[in-house]
């Protein structure tokens, strides 16, 4: 029959396609866009996605849980004034910021974990709630103002603390890779994230339910695993995944700026859905969230070197979510049903 | 018998393979309540299914008052005259809006209805429609305020101002109390009374001792029995509907172990009878009953799904009482739930992954998988149990019915464990798959004790060596597999042996000495 070497055409499209896509688009800016192939170029494409692919990566173990994480954009401009204001206002070291964020993220995700699972309430409802919440809560101590060093505090003081430099260090230190400070701190940690949550996911047995969660909650509670504690732990993970960014953030800034991060939601939202259609995984997976960074920042690197204005820059990136969002569900549902 | 209003003639459907309706011939005569029995895939949905519009048949025709009709969907049979009542009552309200509302939903959407609500005049209608029907409540009360019974009669009341010539109820009192149940007993007097053929489908003996006309029952896709007039039997539609050719598979009783699970005066309802029964190692009991008995509240609370209303539980001695699947796993007790495909199947894993699903940290180190060993159990699984596959990495969705259904298997018994519950494990799956699981689950029972819940009872008698029948939350009999007294245990079944039912006995008493006198020809019982 004729359908069977177009079945197998569709498989190999639906399996490669995305990253056929991305070999073409990289050969293609490397040619057309003079300084765009280069370790130099290279680096830069990943240092500008490297805050959102780490939120990214947290809102892809929500997504495994057949849950959703509206809060992580707001979650990580929270950790980027709560480092501020522990620094500056409060005069505390580093350690203690950061630790101070790590904690607001995984509390953040504990509540929403909560909301969904014992409040009952839906989880992109939750999350958007959350999300309103903690983009008011951020202005309430400094009465909506940017945190700087020298700033008027509303009690008529002056704050007088310093972002120390061990945590300007994490978003601004360069690590030497054959070249001279080639590698900015950020990007490893954003690999080093995506190893891990890609081994957590994939490798143990914990990810394992998760998956299982995601596409059938209740033969997974008769199979006997505790799905409200691995959905908390889902939200928990994107929770303090995104006080990460909001850190790195913060560090590569230097200042706790009120107005920062309005992008990072529906960046990394974008990321995590395009990972879909890497491999054909038609699933939420940790690799394919990192690749589909990547793509967003190699899209807009080149269309930036061939001098496309900045202001199309949302509308590729939306282009591509669509794009991929049909690769991934009628692409790949057509073939499932055929299989059956 | 008065005119057929509705006829159906021949009537076959598959799904693939699976042969649900093979030929069926019934006619339901107007102002009849006729009853449709029939046990889990006897084919009674399906048939429902057709009649409503939602499949369409594969051979056959159907007439209403003489004219053919083939609905194409729901909204086609409703506006020929077909209306069908849901179990699930909610499909049939909305509870958001107020009884006149629902009342008048259909007309709302007719393109004659204006654009703008006349409340007045919309109440004024609907207590017309309520009226000519005899409900009595206020049009003005939210639906969501009415109990079940209420929503019920909306719902039917509804259907009736389109002059319905064909009434179908699925389970209608499968939520309702007695005194709800008989005001929609009261109801449907005043339907049959009108001319509507009424097709009342249910398991409950009292219900149909109210209402049948005539009971109808259903086997294997095959109209297996009719009763009418003065043969109005409900013993011998049971047997009927269960099948008197049981099929025969020899069991050979081996020697019970020590006692493993013992229910102490266990209440599967308030005010419910207590239950006693002793499960020992060694040995696979099987507890059976009709729809309503009290199975599936049972296996939920072996599972720690629900707490019994009294009584205990004691497992090797100790006090069992799980407070959820967790906790059952964790003492031992292993389930395979029913209905796998909303209970057991994860869609999106394979084979290897929908068996070790609970075990997984038994193929772990240090929570980090080990897929050798995963396969390796898969392997040994799928060796055992015969599924029939490429290998370990097929997709649990390309797998047929039965084998699904010998992975949910496989996946309980992949590990040891001290008492095994199989809620309706050969619940859509074909004869062969059905043999293959139960011989596995025999062949492995030592050193178990093994629960299984059935509501057939041929498939009590190919896989029990024991086999306890419940009627209505009470044990009503327990049984040694060995030249089994059958009519005694069908009479058990519909409750008969239970003294007296609840409902009056409004049809003929039939003597158990005539019982078997009508028992109607099955047929080839399992072919194909």
């Amino acid at each position: 029959m004729p359908s069977g070497s177009s079945d197998r055409f569709r498989e190999l499209a639906i399996r490669y396609g995305f990253l056929v896509l991305l070999v073409g688009l990289v050969l293609y800016f490397s040619l057309a866009a003079e300084g765009f192939a280069g370790p130099r170029s290279a680096v830069f494409i990943f240092q500008s996605v490297a805050i959102t692919g780490i939120l990214a990566l947290g809102l892809t173990a929500t997504l495994v849980v057949d849950g959703f994480d509206l809060s992580i954009g707001s979650t990580a401009t929270t950790a980027l004034m709560l480092s501020a204001y522990v620094m500056v206002v409060l005069e505390q070291s580093a350690f203690v910021a950061i630790a101070a964020c790590l904690v607001m993220g995984a509390v953040v995700g504990f509540i929403n974990g909560l909301l969904i699972v014992k409040a009952r309430v839906p989880d992109l409802l939750a999350t958007l709630g959350m999300m309103f919440l903690l983009i008011g809560l951020q202005r309430i101590p400094t009465e909506g103002r940017s945190v700087s060093t020298g700033m008027r505090l509303p009690s008529g003081e002056t704050a007088n603390g310093t972002f120390s430099d061990s945590f300007l260090w994490l978003g601004r230190h360069r690590f030497d890779f054959f070249l001279e400070d080639l590698i900015p701190a950020p990007v490893i940690i954003f690999v080093v994230a995506g190893v891990l949550i890609w081994g957590f996911l994939e490798l143990t047995r914990h990810g394992r339910l998760m998956y299982a969660i995601g596409s059938n909650e209740r033969a997974t509670a008769l199979a006997g695993a505790n799905v409200n504690r691995y959905k908390i732990l889902a939200y928990m993970i994107s929770g303090v995944m995104a006080s990460v960014g909001g850190i790195l953030l913060a560090a590569r800034l230097g200042r706790g700026d009120i107005a920062s991060g309005n992008n990072l939601l529906l960046d990394s939202v974008a990321a995590a859905l395009i990972g879909f259609a890497v491999l054909g995984a038609a699933k939420p997976n940790a690799f394919g969230t990192a690749v589909g960074a990547i793509f967003v920042g190699i899209l807009l690197q080149g269309l930036t070197m061939m001098n496309a204005p900045y202001y199309t820059q949302d509308f590729v990136k939306g282009g591509v979510l669509v794009v991929a969002l049909v690769f991934t569900f009628a692409l790949s549902s057509r073939g499932r049903k055929g299989g059956q | 018998m008065n005119a057929p209003a509705c006829r159906i003639a021949g009537i076959e459907k598959s799904f693939g393979p699976n042969k649900v309706l093979r030929k069926i011939d019934l006619d339901l005569p107007e102002g009849q309540v006729t009853v449709l029995m029939g046990a889990n895939g006897a084919g009674k949905s399906t048939l429902v299914k057709i009649l409503c519009g939602v499949h369409a048949h594969d051979a056959g025709e159907l007439t209403l008052f003489g004219q053919p009709f083939a609905p194409s969907s729901p909204a086609d049979a409703f506006d020929i005259g077909v209306v069908t009542v849901h179990q699930s009552i909610d499909d049939g309200v909305i509870p958001d809006l107020d009884v006149a509302s629902n009342l008048l939903l259909d007309r709302l959407t007719e393109p004659s209805a204006g654009f703008f609500l006349n409340k007045k005049r919309m109440r004024d209608q609907a207590r017309e429609v309520a009226a000519a029907m005899q409900l009595d409540v206020d049009v003005a009360t939210p639906v969501a305020n009415l109990g079940v019974a209420d929503r019920q009669m909306i719902a039917i009341t509804r259907a009736m101002s389109r002059n319905p010539k064909l009434l179908i109820l699925d389970e209608p009192t499968s939520s309702l109390s007695a005194a709800e149940a008989n005001r929609l007993f009261g109801f449907l007097d005043r339907l049959r009374a009108t001319g509507v053929a009424i097709l009342y489908i249910s398991h409950r003996m009292s219900d149909i001792r109210r209402i049948a006309d005539r009971i109808v029952t259903m086997r294997d896709g095959l109209i297996s029995g009719v009763f009418e007039n003065d043969n109005l039997d409900y013993e011998g539609a049971v047997t009927a509907m269960l099948g008197q050719e049981m099929t025969h598979v020899d069991v050979h009783i081996g020697a019970r172990g020590d006692r493993t699970m013992v229910f102490d005066g266990l209440g599967l309802s308030e005010n419910g009878t207590a239950i006693d029964l002793t499960v020992h190692k060694n040995e696979v009991v099987a507890i059976t009953g009709l729809l309503g008995s009290g199975k599936s509240t049972l296996a939920a609370i072996l599972f720690g799904l629900s707490q019994p209303a009294a009584g205990a539980i004691t497992l090797d001695g100790a006090r069992y009482a799980p407070g959820s699947p967790m906790d059952a796993i964790a003492a031992g007790v292993f389930m395979c739930p029913k209905d796998r495909s909303s209970n057991a199947v994860i869609p999106e894993f394979d084979i290897t992954g929908n068996i070790t699903l609970p075990f997984l940290k038994q193929h772990a180190r240090f929570s980090v998988l080990s897929p050798a060993k995963l396969r390796a159990t898969a392997d040994r699984m799928i060796e055992t149990l015969g599924v029939v596959c490429q290998g370990h990495g097929d997709g649990i969705d390309t797998l047929s019915g039965g084998n699904q259904q010998k992975v949910m298997v496989a996946r309980w018994l992949s590990q040891p464990c001290k008492v095994l519950v199989l809620d309706e494990p050969f619940q859509g799956v074909d004869i062969k798959a059905r043999r293959d699981i139960g011989d596995h689950i025999r062949n492995t029972a030592q050193g178990r004790a093994t629960i299984v819940f059935v509501s057939e009872l041929d498939e009590a008698l190919e896989i029990a060596d024991r086999i306890v029948v419940l009627h209505e939350h009470a044990l009503v009999g327990d049984h040694i597999n060995n030249n089994i007294d059958l009519p005694l245990v069908l009479s058990q079944y519909s409750g008969k042996a239970n003294g007296p039912d609840s409902g009056p006995d409004n049809g003929p008493d039939n003597g158990p000495d005539n019982r078997p006198d009508n028992r109607p020809d099955n047929g080839p019982g399992n072919g194909g």
